[in-house]
């Protein structure tokens, strides 16, 4: 499942974010979140940064748009590792797709 | 950002936070209640279900989750819930939800009588991501329940256990060798072969540890007599003989060799267990007061940086220990440890008769000693290790 550039994510409720010794893992909860039930689950640096931009709030263009400035980076580099980012956490159901009323 | 494996995901094992360094605490053994529904004859802590005065001092269910709050912090990410009887608690689910939600995973260990169809849908939704381990009595009411002294009891398991298979929880199952139940073994093995998460034979509790608190010397007379033999206990562990040698191939090699007055060369007080009543013990088996902490007055990273570490530098001074243990290669092997010694002798460092003789019998089974032999007494034991690993990789 691709994400949207233009649509609202956030974190699932159904996953807990949790920081140890300075790593980043995400535990499922419920089930059905990830691949196995037996696996970890960590973002890499770039994915941490994305991951804490994920407020429910910001559409994944403005979220690019926002790092693209931060990190000094092109803007279509940055929507790309979003995308990719989210797309992984949604097939894995770990985001969740904030629907505008 | 040129990183382009976004989510990374691997096994608990291999995760770097657990196989290169661990966090302050990774996993905490957690004591529910030492009641249980069951009054297993061989049992080293049960106390009755309706035990008002167990009860009254067991801890709140505020309390566990200051602890687990605790233990999130310090970084765990594994805590068992044993008992007794871990379901009987009646805050059993919320203190789950809570450890889940917390991000931690739960090991669970029980006898399954208590597995209602609510508390399965419960582990369907939000799993423990843990393998569910049920202790089994007996394969019919009249072994089962002969065992656990609880009519009524084998149908309330079977029930419960049939609820876990009905829903897919992944679950693997634990037997105990009781003359009790002796004859349903071979259709226990074929049962559990049956079951999705059983990969291998199941094991089974046999050298059974004397009581816990060391509260009953009827009880651990009776227990000493249900002890299997040596010789029977390691012909049932090495029943599936490629298996055990491959396993004692990497085992050996590793872990076996005299430690001198060392006492504690275990996990003892690195993790620990905190029992029913608020006592953080440097491991399931020791209960000495003197060796473990009190959380209504202190914290988990307190015990773990500034009272369990001069308890781990303990050495012994018993004579007969010094002579036998410290000197004896089959440490590793031998399940002889400061808890053991405590719930058989009182004490940390007096050896246990029944433990050593079985570590004998399993070392003449692997070639590494000669019938007769003491192993604290023979000098040549490195090359007996070489020579065992040699004959193993052939």
């Amino acid at each position: 499942m691709e994400a949207l550039l233009d649509a609202v994510y956030m974190p699932s409720v159904d996953v807990v974010a949790r920081e140890i010794e300075g790593q980043f893992i995400i535990v499922p909860l419920a089930a059905g979140i990830g691949d196995m039930e037996d696996e970890l689950y960590s973002l890499n640096e770039s994915g941490l940064v994305i991951w804490n931009c994920l407020d429910g709030k910001s559409s994944l263009k403005e979220i690019s748009s926002k790092l693209a400035e931060e990190f000094d980076a092109a803007g279509s580099v940055i929507e790309q590792d979003v995308v990719g980012l989210v797309s992984e956490l949604l097939k894995r159901k770990m985001v969740i797709e904030i629907k505008s009323s | 950002m040129v990183d382009h494996d976004y989510v990374i995901k691997s096994n608990f094992d291999q995760h770097p936070l657990w196989s290169v360094e661990r966090p302050f605490l990774h996993h905490l053994d957690i004591e529910l209640t030492e009641r249980c529904n069951n009054a297993c004859v061989h049992c080293y802590i049960n106390l009755p279900e309706n035990d008002s005065e167990a009860l009254s001092r067991e801890l709140t269910t505020e309390m566990w989750k200051d602890i687990l709050r605790q233990a999130a912090e310090l970084g765990v990410l594994t805590v068992r819930f044993t008992g007794g009887e871990p379901l009987l608690r009646q805050d059993f689910t919320e203190l789950y939800t809570f450890t889940r939600r917390l991000g931690i995973k739960v090991i669970l260990f029980t006898n399954a009588r208590l597995i209602t169809a609510d508390l399965a849908d419960l582990f369907s939704r939000i799993p423990p991501l843990e393998t569910i381990e049920v202790s089994v009595y007996g394969m019919h009411p009249e072994t089962y329940d002969a065992v656990a002294c609880s009519p009524g009891a084998y149908e309330e398991f079977h029930r419960g256990v049939n609820r876990l298979q009905d829903r897919k929880i992944p679950f693997i199952v634990k037997g105990v060798l009781l003359p009790h139940n002796q004859q349903d073994t071979a259709e226990f093995e074929t049962w559990a072969a049956t079951l999705p998460s059983m990969d291998s034979v199941p094991g089974y509790s046999m050298f059974f540890d004397l009581r816990g608190r060391r509260d009953s010397d009827a009880r651990n007379r009776l227990i000493r007599r249900l002890r299997v033999d040596p010789q029977s206990g390691v012909a049932m562990i090495t029943r599936d003989r490629a298996k055990y040698l491959k396993e004692m191939h990497q085992f050996c090699t590793r872990f076996m060799g005299p430690v001198g007055d060392r006492l504690f060369e275990c996990g003892a007080g690195l993790a620990g267990c905190v029992d029913a009543y608020g006592r953080y013990q440097p491991c399931v088996l020791l209960r000495d007061s003197q060796l473990s902490y009190d959380l209504h007055a202190g914290s988990l990273r307190d015990a773990l940086e500034n009272f369990f570490p001069g308890i781990r530098q303990r050495t012994a001074t018993n004579p007969d220990y010094l002579e036998r243990c410290a000197s004896c290669f089959l440490h590793g092997l031998c399940e002889q440890c400061p808890g053991k010694s405590w719930s058989e002798h009182g004490t940390l460092d007096t050896p246990v008769e029944y433990l050593c003789e079985v570590a004998h019998v399993q070392a003449v089974d692997l070639g590494l000693l000669h019938p007769g032999e003491k192993a604290w007494e023979v000098p040549d034991w490195q090359d007996r290790l070489k020579q065992m690993s040699f004959n193993l990789e052939e």
